[in-house]
């Protein structure tokens, strides 16, 4: 029983049977919804402050100890700013996509646990949900591009079906190796299961979903759907103040909500000794961010048709065999100590990673014209 | 059913993040693909050829500058040498060897800002490029120890250098040059053998040798498409010859040899600085020369290796104090022109890292 459906049946002792049940779910979606503001606020801040390090620079250090309120003062500023909507734009799709990208971020957060009662609702599906709401921020991004009626965003756009359609595929299959291993689609009863952190015994299926969600929120080195040396911003060029806010919030909470859900499914989410499980969950969710900055500040941006081609020459068949490999492990091997199993299927991943980088290349060529 | 699909004209810049300046061309692109690619120059024009031609050869000098105005002392050297050329002037073993000095590190400064841009584009989130712009500060810094500015030098003088370096210059030069080749390994290290790098610029952009040569490509365009073409070899100028260093060349003539060709050309660079710190004479660091210098009659048409290729000055003097005709060679508008053949074909993304590989500097092509 969660800690809401528990204020739930003790106020239903109290208040009439409507009452009881709406306003805890009020309560509980205020406090998940100022938990995510605040943490993308403070992610904003990590981001620019790490890629300061990363960059041999200082990085924001003016307002308040260290810099901390400058997050703050870049909102103030935002929401100042004068909000422009291109003359022969789609005027209502420009403003609803913002929203679009945004709103299933926060929806999101129903299914994430932050400790083992401690979570908004505790859907016996919860996985499933999580892959559904999340696709649904493309359509968001899709309607900017169009709408903005410029034609980088145009390009923007038509990359962004093309990509987050096509990561789709490894995302859920790498999540499907879990839900086999944890038994169950409840976001509770994966973190539970997870006496061995998943990381260790599916790390294949780790470094498919971390890249493919990497792809999916369009970080580095897949950003393509912003790709500011070539397309300038991509899908958001046109949009300013408080709409750019949006898709600027949207792009964090995307951050913020692929970690937690990394922390989840691979580092046994808000599992750990001593700390409290909040705690334990976001220093994970941090480190997973920290990783996440690192590549974002190293890489290089594949090019379009590799980034394709990665996702359907090297994710997708990886993440089928890695499929296979754990339910043929699930049937024959579920004996044996899980131990070895860390070991077998770490062999197994490094020959897999070995074996496609020299068969494969992602080298596009040349299209005569 | 097939869809009908046309294509659509994009225009990138003037106002556009990896233009590098005010410079705009007009895509076609079919879908990705980029089909035709039309550049428009002319958005930072200033007449400088014109201007040039009412000012004294010293008034010049500054004009220079404002060339190519990352690679400012080698401006500055073309021109002092072209007039030099005219006027019969020789100068002082100092200065000769100080222009070296400075030229050399500008080459470093400028081909550290290429590369790092050139990874700019890829899309790695400007940190190469503020790794590039750390080493290339030191420069900046020895740079404004020698003339107290940190872009636009007007160092060199007709008949020699403005003064002679600071005591504490060479210190900090030596320093420097000790400490450039570790920081290239590491550069090498981290971005040489990167897979992304390597998949991204490998065979893309080719320039084929006998189209670099035809369109009288230069620099390290030329060279990366395999030809050993280098003006400090092939006619050396100042006191080149006194110098040990190789030409790196390129094979393919594709972005990751410009990129190559770049960086070794910055190990050369660093040896050269190693034999003209080490020969460095004492003496004077400029000869005698009139103020209102009157060349006599004639014609001359000086050139240099510039970091970006060869920068040409042709003078003509009607022995008054003014040249009468002042015309530029820039390296990189006719390194620009090879642009097209190299791209159609190939993605958007493609033509950004191309255009970058060329390392223009749109002060020099639009003068």
């Amino acid at each position: 029983m969660t800690l809401l459906e528990q204020f739930q049946l003790w106020l239903g002792g109290i208040w009439p049977g409507w009452a009881a049940y709406l306003v805890p779910a009020i309560v509980g979606i205020v406090v998940i919804l100022a938990f995510i503001l605040v943490m993308i606020i403070v992610f904003i801040y990590f981001f620019r402050r790490v890629l300061g390090r990363f960059q041999i620079r200082i990085g924001p250090n003016r307002l308040g100890p260290e810099g901390i309120f400058q997050p703050i003062a870049t909102a103030v500023k935002i929401l100042l700013k004068e909000d422009i909507v291109p003359a022969k734009g789609d005027k209502v799709i420009h403003w609803l996509a913002p929203l679009v990208v945004f709103v299933p971020v926060l929806m999101i957060f129903a299914v994430v646990p932050l400790g083992a009662r401690a979570i908004l609702t505790d859907l016996n599906v919860g996985i499933l949900y999580v892959v559904a709401i999340s696709s649904v921020s493309a359509i968001g991004i899709y309607m900017a591009g169009w709408a903005s009626n410029n034609k980088y965003s145009l390009i923007s756009a038509l990359r962004t079906v093309a990509q987050i359609v096509s990561y789709e595929l490894p995302v859920v299959l790498a999540i499907l190796g879990v839900v086999l291993m944890a038994g169950s689609l409840s976001m509770t009863k994966i973190v539970e299961s997870q006496s061995i952190p998943f990381i260790l015994l599916q790390p294949l299926g780790f470094l498919i979903f971390f890249l493919g969600t990497m792809a999916e929120m369009n970080w580095s080195p897949f950003d393509l759907l912003e790709a500011d040396s070539e397309i300038v911003a991509g899908y958001h060029i046109e949009y300013s103040g408080m709409k750019f806010a949006m898709f600027y919030l949207g792009e964090f909470g995307h951050a913020f909500v692929y970690s937690c859900i990394i922390a989840t499914l691979f580092l046994s989410g808000w599992q750990g000794p001593l700390l409290p499980p909040v705690i334990w969950l976001l220093i994970k969710v941090v480190a997973v961010f920290f990783v996440m900055v690192w590549i974002r500040a190293t890489l290089p941006r594949l090019r379009v048709d590799q980034l394709m081609a990665f996702a359907w020459k090297c994710l997708l068949p990886m993440a089928v065999i890695n499929l296979f490999i754990v339910a043929a492990e699930m049937l024959w091997l579920s004996e044996i100590t899980p131990w070895l199993l860390v070991a077998v299927n770490f062999v197994f991943a490094g020959v897999l990673v070995l074996l496609w980088s020299k068969l494969f290349n992602l080298g596009g060529g040349r299209v005569e014209v | 059913m097939v869809i009908k699909t046309e294509p659509f004209i994009l225009n990138m810049g003037p106002q556009h993040p990896s233009t590098h300046g005010v410079f705009r061309m007009r895509v076609t692109l079919d879908g990705e693909v980029v089909v035709d690619v039309e550049p428009i120059i002319g958005y930072l024009h200033r007449g400088i050829e014109k201007l040039a031609e009412g000012r004294t050869y010293t008034q010049n000098i500054p004009f220079t500058d404002r060339l190519d105005y990352v690679a400012s002392m080698t401006n500055n050297l073309a021109y002092v040498l072209a007039v030099e050329k005219l006027a019969g002037i020789e100068i002082p073993e100092r200065a000769e060897y100080l222009r070296i000095i400075m030229a050399e590190s500008m080459r470093i400064a400028s081909h550290l800002m290429a590369v790092g841009f050139f990874i700019n584009d890829l899309g790695a989130l400007m940190t190469p490029m503020l790794y590039m712009w750390r080493e290339r500060e030191k420069l900046l810094d020895l740079f404004e120890m020698v003339c107290g500015q940190r872009l636009t030098y007007n160092y060199m003088r007709i008949g020699g250098v403005s003064h002679d370096v600071p005591e504490d210059f060479l210190p900090a030069l030596k320093r420097f040059v000790a400490e450039m080749p570790r920081f290239l390994d590491e550069y090498d290290q981290l971005l040489s053998q990167n897979e992304i790098v390597l998949v991204r610029s490998k065979g893309v952009g080719i320039l084929p040798r006998e189209t670099a040569i035809n369109t009288a490509a230069s620099g390290p365009v030329l060279r990366a498409s395999g030809v050993k073409w280098d003006i400090r070899k092939a006619d050396p100028y100042s006191i080149y010859e006194r110098f040990d260093f190789e030409i790196p060349v390129g094979t393919v003539g594709d972005n990751y040899d410009r990129y190559r060709v770049r960086v070794q050309e910055m190990r050369q660079s660093v040896r050269i600085l190693e034999q003209a710190i080490a020969q460095l004479p004492e003496g004077e660091v400029c000869a005698e020369v009139p103020h209102s210098l009157r060349p006599p009659v004639g014609e001359v048409y000086g050139h240099i290796e510039a970091p970006k290729g060869e920068l040409g000055f042709y003078l003509v003097s009607d022995n008054s104090i003014a040249p009468y005709r002042f015309h530029i060679r820039p390296p990189t508008m006719i390194n620009l022109t090879a642009l097209k053949d190299m791209v159609v074909g190939w993605k958007v993304a493609d033509l950004i890292i191309t255009f970058g590989s060329i390392d223009v500097c749109l002060g020099e092509i639009d003068r």
